[in-house]
């Protein structure tokens, strides 16, 4: 079996890697709504995770627990490893992410990126000068 | 612990002390206390750095191993010239930071979240030294992370002065998380086809395995996550509104250390990690970095001279200063690289200087400064004002200060390399530079409007001067620094 079905049969859980990266990256992009922002690079960050997992099991083989008999074929566990790492670090920077948009809510009272930019653009018009000096006469 | 002990460990103290006492300044009540918690952490982490400085001079270099597992199997920090030059220069500039912060940083946030704030500070501080010791890929990871969470948070709470501070620091923790997982990508792509994470064993293991597209892409992917987090035009843009909103002495610590550690990752990877594959370094260099070097130089220089606002006028500037040092990087060889390191220096010195400056004038005023509000700043807070004129003549490279030597090496690099058309845009965009800075001079000296001179503290203008003294000091006497980043150049790029 060769071409497009071949590559489907065999490395389908990269093309699901694949479609994730892309999509969750296009999210991050797209959205002006921040909370789906972060979903996006919640999705994103996922697809890391399966490519890694994926690289990390060997076919056939079984979970890396040393076994009497001597051939059996053990999947790689360091990838997992470095994984609940990666995924620790994860939700870390989504609680964080989370945590801000709240507060961008209460500051600027909406959380869509072109509102607040809008609402940015606003307040960094630059006070007149004898504005700036006649509160300063009053410290 | 004996003292043999405590020097066998200073690899590891150098990054474990910020990151222990953290949370321990996190509990803390008083913000005094946590302040010189602070102080005695960045301290420590200061006094290792300089001991193991003083360990490698001889061109020695060793390696730590954390939980004293060997590697590759275990995590290795990388003890050489290149690496202990990078961390003095940040732990030096993370402790007159943190002197600063007494005053700075209390003038601008809530009392009650002193021993947070420092607790985010210590981690950035202690982040930041860990990506420049470790010598594992995937570890470079996890302290990019607490680096760059805790530099959110503290860009973040300078929204107690303004609200943009919450855009600002949401931007650069979406942008800096997807660079690091792009980063994480390219780990993965090099981790496939070799089977290894420690640096020094990929770079021996890469020109070994088939030079197939999984090692380019790995590279590429390593290469982009660390041109973010290095803020390398044009994925700079999180860099002007991060450093523009975050308390001034955030501003200060950010811009003189955090950037810096990621143009050494990126130094490391492409001189250690790929130095078995020049062919792939070489295309990166001639037509990735050196482009977006450039490119960086004039956007940053031209638009800090359109700006009015004074901290992001300096971060333009910092976008374009960083751009000298990639293409320092970029030259890729010993003179080049050697350029680099000495402009890491500098710059953190400068802009460190500057921004604790600004800093300064923010705090006195009590409110952000533009370039209306600095007029006539000159004659009512003198020692402030001549502090920052020194780390600003400085920055345009004018002799006898540091940042003429920065200029002096780099140019001399182009050189040596035959690089003469890049050279003349190098001093071509330094006269440019001239016009920002000009442009604040000539505001500083103008005649004020209120006229009573603003009363200055020393807490606030004591840690500007170390700089701007620094400043002097690194221009007039240059040999140490340019020994260490000759032999850090040597360490990584000896063999080409």
């Amino acid at each position: 079996m060769t071409g497009p079905l071949a590559i489907l049969a065999d490395s389908w859980n990269y093309l699901v890697v694949i479609c994730l990266m892309m999509g969750g990256l296009f999210i991050v992009i797209s959205q002006q709504n921040l909370v789906k922002k972060l979903v996006g690079l919640a999705i994103f960050q996922t697809s890391v995770f399966l490519f890694y997992i994926s690289v990390g099991k060997v076919a056939g083989g079984t979970a890396p627990i040393l076994m009497k008999a001597t051939d059996v074929a053990y999947s790689n566990p360091l990838p997992h490893v470095l994984i609940l790492t990666a995924i620790v670090v994860g939700v870390a920077t989504t609680a964080l992410g989370l945590a801000l948009v709240l507060r961008i809510n209460a500051a600027f009272g909406s959380i869509e990126d072109d509102e607040i930019l809008a609402m940015k653009a606003a307040a960094s018009v630059p006070r007149a000068r004898r504005d700036a000096s006649s509160s300063e006469g009053a410290q | 612990m004996t003292l043999s002990q405590i020097i066998a460990n200073l690899p590891g103290l150098v990054v474990a002390i910020p990151l222990l006492l953290a949370p321990v300044v996190a509990l803390v009540p008083l913000s005094s206390l946590a302040w010189v918690l602070a102080v005695v952490g960045t301290g420590l982490s200061l006094i290792c750095a300089v001991l193991i400085q003083g360990s490698v001079t001889g061109g020695a270099s060793y390696s730590y191993f954390l939980g004293n597992w060997p590697p590759p199997w275990g995590i290795e920090f990388v003890v050489d010239a290149a690496s202990a030059l990078t961390v003095v220069i940040m732990s030096g500039l993370a402790f007159i930071a943190t002197l600063f912060a007494r005053q700075g940083l209390l003038a601008e946030i809530a009392e009650k979240d002193a021993g947070m704030a420092y607790a985010a500070w210590l981690l950035a501080c202690g982040g930041l030294s860990g990506l420049v010791m470790t010598g594992d890929a995937f570890n470079l990871f996890v302290f990019l992370e607490i680096s760059a969470l805790s530099s959110v948070i503290l860009i973040a709470l300078g929204s107690g002065t303004d609200r943009r501070a919450l855009v600002a620091g949401y931007n650069y923790l979406l942008i800096g998380a997807v660079g690091a997982t792009f980063y994480v990508i390219g780990v993965g792509f090099i981790y496939a086809v070799t089977g290894s994470l420690n640096m020094a064993d990929l770079a021996g293991r890469i020109p070994d395995v088939p030079q197939t597209t999984a090692v380019m892409v790995g590279f590429g992917f390593m290469m982009a996550g660390i041109l973010v987090k290095a803020a390398i035009f044009p994925v700079h843009i999180w860099l002007p509104a991060a450093y523009s909103f975050a308390p001034s002495a955030v501003s200060a610590l950010l811009a003189a250390i955090a950037t810096k550690a990621s143009l050494y990752v990126l130094a490391r990877i492409m001189f250690t990690v790929f130095s078995g594959t020049p062919d792939v370094t070489a295309i990166a260099v001639e037509f990735v970095l050196i482009p977006l070097a450039l490119g960086g130089i004039f956007v940053g220089t031209i638009l800090a001279i359109y700006e009015n606002d004074i901290k992001k006028l300096l971060a333009f500037s910092s976008v374009a200063q960083i751009g000298y040092i990639a293409l320092a990087f970029g030259v890729a060889s010993t003179a080049g690289v050697a350029a680099g390191f000495v402009h890491i220096g500098n710059h953190a010195v400068i802009k460190g200087g500057m921004f604790l400056a600004v800093g300064g004038f923010a705090i006195a005023l009590g409110r952000r400064i533009d370039l209306d509000s600095m007029v006539g700043l000159g004659r009512r807070m003198p020692i402030t004002t001549i502090g920052f004129l020194i780390c600003g003549l400085s920055l345009i490279g004018l002799p006898l200060t540091a940042g003429f030597i920065s200029k002096l090496y780099l140019v001399r690099a182009l050189i040596e390399a035959d690089m003469i058309f890049i050279m003349g845009l190098v001093l071509f965009s330094s006269a440019l530079s001239v016009a920002y800075l000009w442009k604040i001079v000539e505001v500083l000296w103008h005649k004020p409007t209120v006229s009573t001179p603003v009363p200055e503290t020393p807490g606030l203008y004591l840690p500007l001067w170390m700089l701007a003294i620094g400043n002097i000091w690194l221009g007039v006497a240059p040999a140490p620094l340019i020994e260490a980043a000759g032999r850090a150049a040597m360490q990584l790029v000896g063999g080409m």
